[in-house]
């Protein structure tokens, strides 16, 4: 079953979302959106890095990803406009990077396959390295799950409680790059935000606590992947952005339906 | 109840020179402080007078350039934020809220939210809270750590005069049954000197500290929140009305050492 090309680039799809739903819920809750573009553009340069000295792209991807992703961090900290400083970061990296992969030309003839994705060529070892990384970002949330809730809210809080909120931080970094590093095959540099933000903001819709938030997250993910991939298949478009295009759809039908004026919704909440 | 340690009566926390910087701003300069088991302590400022800054690093969130914060071992905190904005972007129902950051039962949930009025609540989204049902809340959250010491920052800010009042007699009952601490921080007058065993009149150091009827009659004091006058709705209104700035403050620092050692 796994021998089939559509089931593979599925797998990895649902895969990915198991990660991306909940990390994505905090992104949304913590206003990180361009924090998560800033990364993920970086894994063009992390690709021209792996080319360069023959590491695996994923672990070149991963140490750039990371880089970048302490570094916002840390600016962060310190307190600079972030929005204009994330702007100038997220945008150089991503031509630094389309820059330094030019000069690799094997990359140069297949730069679309790094910055969309390539779903459809997903071979078993990536399939194993996507869920083993979607796997760990999604323990560790789980693990810090109570911690990371809390320094969302208020990270006084947090830290009145005796949990270190720079800590959890950190966490939601190294989540981030690892599922910046194993979603680079799956949707492409350009689109791992879109992956992050479009289902959470989906169920943000829909939720009523932070966990049926994550876990709707999940679930949209996966029907978003699915839905984009028989576009894809039907209409021939690039897998990649049809999975967004397909999560972006389900945006806008969650968000009309939450709208609806009538008591469905409010029958519901009372429930 | 007062616990005894070492053979003395155990501060719950203590605060010896402690100095907090902002770069090169010190906004805390040499501050001693105490807080022993069951007492109301209100510590009193303008805006700008560091009081949330010194909460803060009583709760070791802010590093202190010079000095020391000692906890009684194993002290257990309930900290109840100046303000907590939840955005629409994450759904939480106030009965989530209190299983934050250490999970609790229904039971013991449903018996905060009666404690602070917010009885049968505990389904509502956190962000369709009033103010006053927010600080509530926050109380109710704080209460549930079982605290040895609540402390609070400006938890009645946003509140009219009715609602403020409430709240602290609420504070006052919590204490009366509980036996915790209560070390806040306030900016207005009239109500929380009523509800304070001592007061801590804080501008960057502190300026004087004492009973309530000591410290309102303290020269330190008046040149901070009024021009002598003494009536509690009075010298609130003139906190509001006059402008009190940089001749005051230095009027203060003066009087530093005294105050601090009459303590």
């Amino acid at each position: 079953m796994v021998d089939d090309l559509v089931t593979r680039a599925t797998l990895a799809g649902a895969g990915l979302s198991l990660a991306t739903g909940p990390l994505g819920c905090f992104v949304v809750w913590r206003r990180m959106a361009y924090f998560g573009d800033a990364t993920a553009h970086a894994a063009i340069l992390g690709v021209a890095l792996a080319l360069a000295t023959d590491l695996p792209v994923t672990v070149g991807t991963l140490i750039v990803a990371l880089a970048m992703a302490l570094t916002v961090a840390g600016l962060a900290s310190r307190g600079w406009a972030m929005d204009t400083t994330l702007g100038v970061l997220s945008h150089s990296a991503l031509a630094f990077g389309l820059v330094a992969v030019s000069y690799f030309p094997t990359v140069r003839t297949d730069l679309s396959a790094w910055l969309f994705g390539d779903i459809l060529m997903v071979g078993r070892a990536d399939l194993a390295l996507i869920w083993g990384g979607a796997a760990l970002v999604a323990a560790l949330i789980a693990w810090r799950w109570q911690a990371l809730l809390t320094a969302t809210l208020n990270e006084d809080l947090a830290h009145a409680a005796g949990h270190a909120p720079a800590r959890e931080r950190l966490v939601l970094v190294i989540a981030l790059a690892v599922v910046v590093a194993v979603a680079l095959k799956v949707v492409g540099a350009l689109l791992i935000a879109a992956m992050l933000i479009i289902p959470a903001a989906s169920a943000r819709w829909l939720a009523k606590s932070p966990e049926s938030m994550a876990g709707l997250a999940v679930a949209i993910g996966v029907v978003s992947v699915v839905a984009g991939l028989q576009l894809s298949l039907w209409q021939d478009t690039p897998a990649g952005p049809s999975i967004i295009v397909a999560a972006a759809a389900i945006f806008a039908l969650t968000g009309a339906l939450s709208r609806l004026p009538a008591g469905r919704l409010a029958g519901r909440r009372r429930g | 109840m007062p616990r005894v340690q070492g053979g003395r009566m155990t501060t719950l926390i203590e605060a010896r020179h402690i100095c907090v910087r902002y770069g090169e701003d010190e906004v805390l300069h040499d501050i001693s402080l105490s807080v022993v088991p069951g007492e109301i302590v209100t510590i009193l400022g303008p805006n700008g007078s560091g009081k949330s800054t010194l909460l803060r690093a009583l709760l070791g969130i802010v590093p202190l350039a010079a000095g020391t914060v000692a906890r009684a071992p194993g002290l257990r905190v309930g900290y109840v934020p100046q303000k907590l904005v939840i955005g629409a972007s994450m759904p939480i129902s106030l009965r989530r809220f209190l299983s934050l950051p250490v999970r609790v039962t229904d039971a013991r949930a449903a018996a905060a939210l009666a404690r602070v009025g917010l009885e049968g609540k505990g389904g509502m989204q956190m962000a369709a809270l009033s103010g006053g049902q927010m600080q509530r809340a926050l109380l109710a959250r704080a209460l549930l750590a079982d605290p040895q010491i609540l402390m609070l920052d400006e938890p009645t800010q946003g509140l009219d005069q009715p609602g403020e009042a409430a709240f602290y007699r609420l504070i006052e009952e919590v204490r009366a049954e509980t036996g915790c601490a209560v070390l806040m921080i306030s900016h207005d007058l009239h109500v929380v000197m009523a509800a304070s065993d001592r007061v801590i009149c804080l501008n960057g150091h502190i300026c004087c500290e004492g009973t309530p009827r000591v410290v309102s009659d303290a020269p330190e004091y008046r040149a901070l929140f009024g021009l002598g006058t003494r009536g509690a709705l009075a010298l609130y209104r003139h906190e509001h009305d006059h402008d009190h700035n940089a001749p005051h403050d230095h009027h203060c620092g003066h009087d530093h050492e005294q105050g601090r050692s009459h303590g």
